[in-house]
């Protein structure tokens, strides 16, 4: 079962616009410097790894992209609309799953999905259709009527990203949604991101620090102290870092980064 | 069916939105039932206990909105009122702070819906819960022949509730854009709960207070929290305080307008803290 159409696409997302761009953005708490000058697009029906330690700025990033901060400098457009003027605009296209755990431990499963259909203005007949077709899909139909609390942290997970895709948006933002999983519910919750980008269209942007959830054919952003070192596929900064794969490319650009530094 | 990509969204969609917040903070209560039965207890206490002990001590002369003199607990059962209005909005600022540390307060903020529509709505949601507390106290305290004039105080007394529980909610909500965390909430207690109910008309009439001590009176005269007290008071005798009704609503609205900006990513304080 698809939500996404051509007509819909076509009507609710330019088709010359990409689903994000961002350009410039700098952002300082106080006087540290989290972010400068970071540049990047995620392009539509792509799977995009912001990779970057702890630390980078990738969830400064996302509270920027998510207009939680304001941006200091540059601009965040999400499909050509500026998220800090047209911020209505922009957040009815996004769809987020945060670091932390954003659920209601005590409200069920399927309570936890209609509030957060009524928080994009859906109605309830529609929200129950949505609700039970994202549920079908991450397989927890069964447990809808459960406390989340009651779930497991893969499982929680699941549903986090069910109810990030409930408004039908054609953005999808992950930061590190793997961390703190088993092996099984890591590999089942990437399978399932990349195939929504390849299938349904949506532009994803995958933060983490873990580089063996990158494949060669990902588009790649580095972002090390706040800095972009590179970006393009993986295996194009593999070769430009003259390193036989992602791994060892970011572990160069990264000590090279730390060198320069001092 | 309005579509969620489609231009601007219209009043059924701002209807869902408030009715799905209001809806949630109704669960939620609900889940927490004991939390609703012991924020009556507090002033059940008050008015069983300190009420009765001190009704010889503190005789109360004939004051507007009374016409006869009154028993000490009729005197002080308006400020009981204005007291559960005012822990509930503490108790929606501690909410606020909870959720913020839990994260669920960023599913809010992400809405697309403006920010200043989803913080109104959920100091609705709270108010709601403040004035159903009112009347659950007022429904026991009735047994002890605390009670309006005519049972039309019971409705005359509602605007005062809201306006009320919107300008202490409304406080509270800006105090949870300052408060950093949940161990900071003892503070609030202390500096502004305390402060606020005891310098004011609440416990006694201000002509006694400046009997003591003139400059008390005036700090008093100041507090909004007497403003609110009056004019719940009043209300409850059908009767309306023109001043504290002008200053209940500068006040609510003041403290509303300083939360949405406090809340507001490009002028308010929250993106200040890193990791917030």
């Amino acid at each position: 079962m698809s939500f996404s159409t051509p007509e819909r696409e076509a009507a609710i997302c330019p088709a010359s616009q990409p689903p994000l761009e961002i350009a410039c953005v700098g952002y300082s708490y106080g006087r540290r410097m989290a972010l400068e000058t970071v540049s990047f697009t995620v392009a539509p029906r792509s799977f995009t790894v912001l990779l970057g330690p702890n630390g980078a700025g990738k969830s400064t990033l996302y509270c920027l992209i998510t207009r939680l901060y304001a941006t200091q400098q540059g601009t965040i457009q999400i499909f050509g609309y500026d998220v800090n003027r047209s911020s209505v605009e922009a957040l009815r296209r996004l769809g987020v799953v945060f670091q932390p755990r954003t659920l209601d431990l005590d409200l069920t499963v399927m309570q936890n999905l209609s509030y957060h259909a009524a928080l994009h203005g859906i109605s309830e007949r529609q929200a129950k259709l949505r609700a039970h077709l994202v549920l079908e899909r991450i397989a927890l139909t069964a447990r809808k009527h459960d406390k989340v609390r009651s779930l497991s942290g893969g499982q929680m997970r699941r549903v986090e990203i069910a109810r990030a895709l409930l408004h039908e948006p054609q953005l999808l933002l992950l930061d590190e949604p793997t961390v703190g999983l088993d092996i099984k519910a890591r590999a089942d919750i990437l399978t399932h991101v990349r195939s929504l980008a390849m299938q349904e269209g949506i532009g994803v942007l995958w933060a983490t620090h873990l580089i063996d959830e990158v494949e060669a054919h990902d588009d790649v952003v580095v972002l090390h102290q706040g800095r972009v070192l590179d970006r393009g596929k993986a295996s194009n900064i593999a070769d430009r870092a003259g390193a036989t794969d992602i791994r060892m490319a970011f572990e160069k650009l990264t000590a090279e980064s730390v060198v320069s530094g001092q | 069916m309005e579509r969620p990509g489609h231009a601007g969204y219209g009043l059924a969609n701002y209807a869902r939105c408030f009715k799905g917040i209001m809806w949630r903070e109704a669960l939620r209560h609900w889940h927490q039932r004991a939390r609703f039965l012991s924020a009556l207890v507090r002033p059940l206490i008050w008015l069983f206990i300190f009420a009765a002990g001190f009704r010889s001590v503190l005789g109360v002369s004939i004051i507007p909105p009374y016409e006869t003199y009154v028993l000490y607990e009729v005197y002080i059962a308006p400020g009981l009122m204005a007291m559960i209005a005012l822990f509930s909005g503490m108790q929606s600022s501690l909410s606020m702070v909870y959720d913020r540390e839990m994260g669920n307060m960023r599913a809010l903020l992400v809405s697309p819906f403006p920010r200043w529509f989803l913080l109104a709505a959920k100091l609705a949601a709270g108010t709601a819960v403040s004035v159903a507390q009112v009347y659950a106290f007022l429904a026991i305290a009735y047994f002890w022949e605390i009670e309006p004039p005519s049972p039309w105080g019971y409705l005359a007394v509602l605007p005062a509730l809201i306006l009320s529980g919107l300008m202490l909610g409304a406080l509270g909500m800006l105090l949870s854009s300052v408060i950093k965390q949940l161990e900071n909430f003892a503070g609030i207690m202390n500096f502004v709960i305390f402060p606020m109910f005891f310098a004011s008309s609440a416990l006694y009439p201000l002509w006694r207070v400046r009997e003591s001590s003139p400059w008390l009176a005036f700090v008093c005269e100041l507090n909004p929290f007497t403003h609110v007290v009056e004019l719940i008071r009043f209300a409850f005798y059908e009767r309306i305080n023109f001043l504290a009704l002008i200053v209940v609503l500068a006040t609510a609205t003041a403290f509303l307008s300083l939360a949405i900006m406090a809340y507001d990513p490009s002028r308010g304080m929250l993106p200040r803290r890193e990791g917030s």
